[in-house]
C-alpha cells in the first residue's frame, strides 16, 4: 500500500514537473544577463528595461488591452443574458450557438470569420479582432453564469413578482445581485482569454493590425530573445492576478465538486 | 398585456441579443465558409464571382475533389490524425497517475491540487510554446546532455529543436490539462466500497485497477480524449513555431490556403472536413463513453 502511494506521488511529481518547469524556466532566464537563454550567467534587469523601449511591444499590449477590454464588457453582458435565458427556458437554437464555438476547433472560427470580414468589406483591425473575440467569450460567461444560477432559490424571483415587481424590476433587483459573483468571474475569464486569443486574431486581425501575441509570435518566429521572457512574465503575472482576483470573487469558479 | 404573452416578451429581451449576435458573428460566417467551399477560387484570392458573365452560377465540387486527386492532403491528413493520437495517448498516461492522486487526497487539499494543474493552462498559449523553444534549443543542457551522449556511441548529433518530437512533446504539454480535468471529475465519484470489497475477495492491487478503477473511469478517459484530440488535431501554431519541414499539420495546410496561396474554397474544404472528422470523433467517444459506462456511473 505505502509503496503503492509512493509510486503513484512520484508519477504525479514528474506530472506536476512537466507542467511547470518551463513556465519556470521562461521567468527565470527572463533575469539572466545573457542573449543566448541557454545558461545562467547573471542577473540583469535589462530584458525589462528594453521592453519599456520596445515600441512596436507596447503599440500591442495597447491594442492587447482596448480589444479585451471591448470584448469582454459586450461578451459580459451577451453571455449573461445567454446564460440566464439558457436556465430559465428551454432553448432549442442558443445552447447549441452559445456553446459550439468553443467545441469546435479554433481554426474554423478564424477562417470562417476572415472570409465573412473581407467578403462584406470590413477592414481587418481591431475592430474585426474585437467583434471575433466577442463571438467566442459569450459561450464561457454563458456557462459561467448558468452554473451560478444553478444554485439559486427561484423562489425569491417568484415572490418579487408576487410582491408586483415587473420581470425587469426582478431581474435588477433580485437576480442580477444574486449572480454578480459569476458575471464578474466571467468578464475576467472573457478578459484573459481575449488578451491571450492567437489562433482567432491570427487570422481575423490583418496585416497593420498587432496584439501581444501576434507580436511574441513574430519575434519567436525569428528568433529566440530574453525580452520575449520578459514580457512574457509579465503577462503571467497578469493573468495570475485576474485569476485571484476572479477566484476571490467567485470562489466556486475553482471548486472542483 | 397577458401574463403569457408577457412571458414571451422576457424571454426574447434575454436571449434575442446574444441569439442574434452569434447568428450574425458565427452562424452566417460558418455557413458562407460551406458555400465558398463549393465556388472556384478568384483570379487575385479570394472568390470568383458568384455568377459569371455568361450568366452561370459558379457552384462545383472542384475543391472537394483536389482533396483526393493529390495524395499529399490525405497524406497530411493521416499525419494530423496520428500526431493528435499519440497525444492523446501520452496525456493519457501522464493524466491518470495525477487524476487518480488528486481523487484519493484529502478533501481540503483537493481544489489546490486541482488549481495547480489549470493554472499553467491559462498563461499565454505561445508562451508555452516558447518555453519548450529554450528546453529544446541547440545550446540548452537537454540537447548538450542528448547529443553527449550521442558522441559516446559514436552517432551524429541531432537537432531537439524544429523535429516532430519538439512538436509532440509540446502537444502534450499544452494539451494535458484538458485530460486531468474530466478524469478527476470521473475518479471523484468513485465508490470506496467497490475496491474493499474487490480486497476483501482476494483482488490484487494490479487486479483492483484493471477490473474496477480502470473500466469505471471509462467515461472520463473517452470524455478527456475528446477534449484533447479535437485541438490537437487543428493545431498550427506548435508545428509553425517548433516543427521541422516534414511537420506540417493540417492546420498548417489551411493556414497556407487563406494567407499565402488564398485559395479560399480550397481552405474552407479543408476545414470543413477538420470539423466534422473531429466532431465525429468526439460523437463517437460521448457515444462509446455512455454505452461503455459501467452502472454506478451511468446516473
Amino acid at each position: 500500500m505505502r509503496k503503492r502511494r509512493a509510486a503513484l506521488w512520484t508519477a504525479a511529481l514528474v506530472a506536476y514537473a512537466f507542467l511547470y518547469l518551463p513556465l519556470a524556466i521562461v521567468v527565470v532566464y527572463s533575469f539572466n544577463d545573457s542573449r543566448l537563454n541557454a545558461e545562467w550567467v547573471g542577473f540583469t534587469l535589462d530584458w525589462y528595461r528594453k521592453l519599456a523601449h520596445n515600441e512596436e511591444m507596447i503599440a500591442a499590449a495597447g491594442n492587447s488591452l482596448l480589444i479585451a477590454f471591448a470584448a469582454s464588457v459586450v461578451s459580459t453582458v451577451l453571455g449573461t443574458m445567454a446564460g440566464v435565458a439558457m436556465h430559465r427556458y428551454r432553448m432549442r437554437l442558443l445552447p447549441i450557438l452559445v456553446l459550439t464555438p468553443i467545441a469546435i476547433p479554433e481554426i474554423l472560427m478564424g477562417v470562417a470569420l476572415l472570409i465573412f470580414f473581407v467578403l462584406l468589406n470590413v477592414t481587418l483591425g481591431l475592430l474585426s479582432v474585437a467583434l471575433a473575440h466577442i463571438a467566442f467569450c459569450i459561450g464561457f460567461v454563458a456557462i459561467v453564469v448558468r452554473a451560478r444560477l444553478a444554485g439559486m432559490d427561484e423562489s425569491l424571483i417568484e415572490a418579487a413578482r408576487d410582491c408586483g415587481a415587473t420581470p425587469g424590476k426582478a431581474f435588477w433587483r433580485i437576480t442580477l445581485p444574486l449572480i454578480m459573483p459569476g458575471v464578474v468571474a466571467g468578464a475576467l475569464m472573457a478578459f484573459t482569454l481575449s488578451i491571450d486569443d492567437f489562433v482567432i486574431t491570427f487570422f481575423t486581425a490583418g496585416a497593420g493590425t498587432v496584439t501581444l501575441p501576434l507580436q511574441i509570435y513574430s519575434m519567436i518566429k525569428i528568433a529566440v530573445t530574453p525580452e520575449v521572457n520578459a514580457v512574457s512574465t509579465l503577462l503571467m503575472l497578469l493573468t495570475l492576478l485576474l485569476i485571484v482576483v476572479a477566484t476571490r470573487i467567485s470562489p466556486s469558479l475553482l471548486r472542483s465538486s | 398585456m397577458s401574463a403569457r404573452r408577457e412571458s414571451r416578451l422576457e424571454r426574447w429581451t434575454l436571449a434575442g441579443p446574444p441569439l442574434a449576435y452569434l447568428v450574425v458573428f458565427f452562424a452566417i460566417p460558418t455557413l458562407i465558409m460551406v458555400l465558398a467551399s463549393f465556388r472556384t477560387p478568384g483570379d487575385f484570392g479570394g472568390l470568383a464571382p458568384l455568377v459569371g458573365p455568361d450568366g452561370s452560377v459558379d457552384l462545383n465540387l472542384d475543391s472537394y475533389r483536389r482533396l483526393f486527386e493529390d495524395t499529399v492532403y490525405l497524406e497530411v491528413f493521416a499525419k494530423s490524425v496520428l500526431y493528435a493520437t499519440i497525444t492523446t495517448l501520452a496525456c493519457l498516461a501522464l493524466a491518470y497517475p495525477l487524476a487518480v492522486l488528486v481523487a484519493q487526497s484529502p478533501r481540503k487539499y483537493r481544489d489546490l491540487l486541482l488549481l495547480l494543474v489549470i493554472l499553467p493552462f491559462w498563461s499565454n498559449f505561445l508562451i508555452r510554446v516558447y518555453a519548450w523553444m529554450i528546453i529544446l534549443g541547440p545550446n540548452a543542457a537537454v540537447a548538450n546532455a542528448v547529443n553527449a551522449t550521442l558522441a559516446a556511441f559514436g552517432a551524429e548529433p541531432v537537432s531537439l529543436l524544429f523535429s516532430s518530437f519538439a512538436v509532440l512533446v509540446c502537444l502534450v504539454y499544452v494539451h494535458l490539462p484538458f485530460m486531468v480535468l474530466p478524469l478527476y471529475a470521473n475518479l471523484e465519484k468513485h465508490d470506496r466500497a467497490l475496491l474493499d470489497a474487490a480486497q476483501d475477495l482476494g483482488a490484487g492491487a494490479w487486479q483492483r485497477f484493471w477490473r474496477i478503477t480502470f473500466p469505471l473511469s471509462l467515461p472520463g478517459v473517452y470524455a478527456g480524449a475528446a477534449l484533447v484530440f479535437i485541438p490537437a488535431l487543428g493545431i498550427f501554431a506548435i508545428p509553425d513555431i517548433l516543427g521541422g519541414p516534414n511537420d506540417s499539420l493540417i492546420g498548417n495546410l489551411i493556414k497556407q490556403q487563406f494567407l499565402e496561396t488564398r485559395d479560399w474554397p480550397f481552405g474552407s474544404v479543408l476545414s470543413i472536413v477538420l470539423t466534422v472528422a473531429a466532431l465525429a470523433l468526439a460523437g463517437f467517444a460521448a457515444w462509446v463513453g455512455r454505452r461503455g459506462a459501467p452502472e454506478p456511473i451511468r446516473a
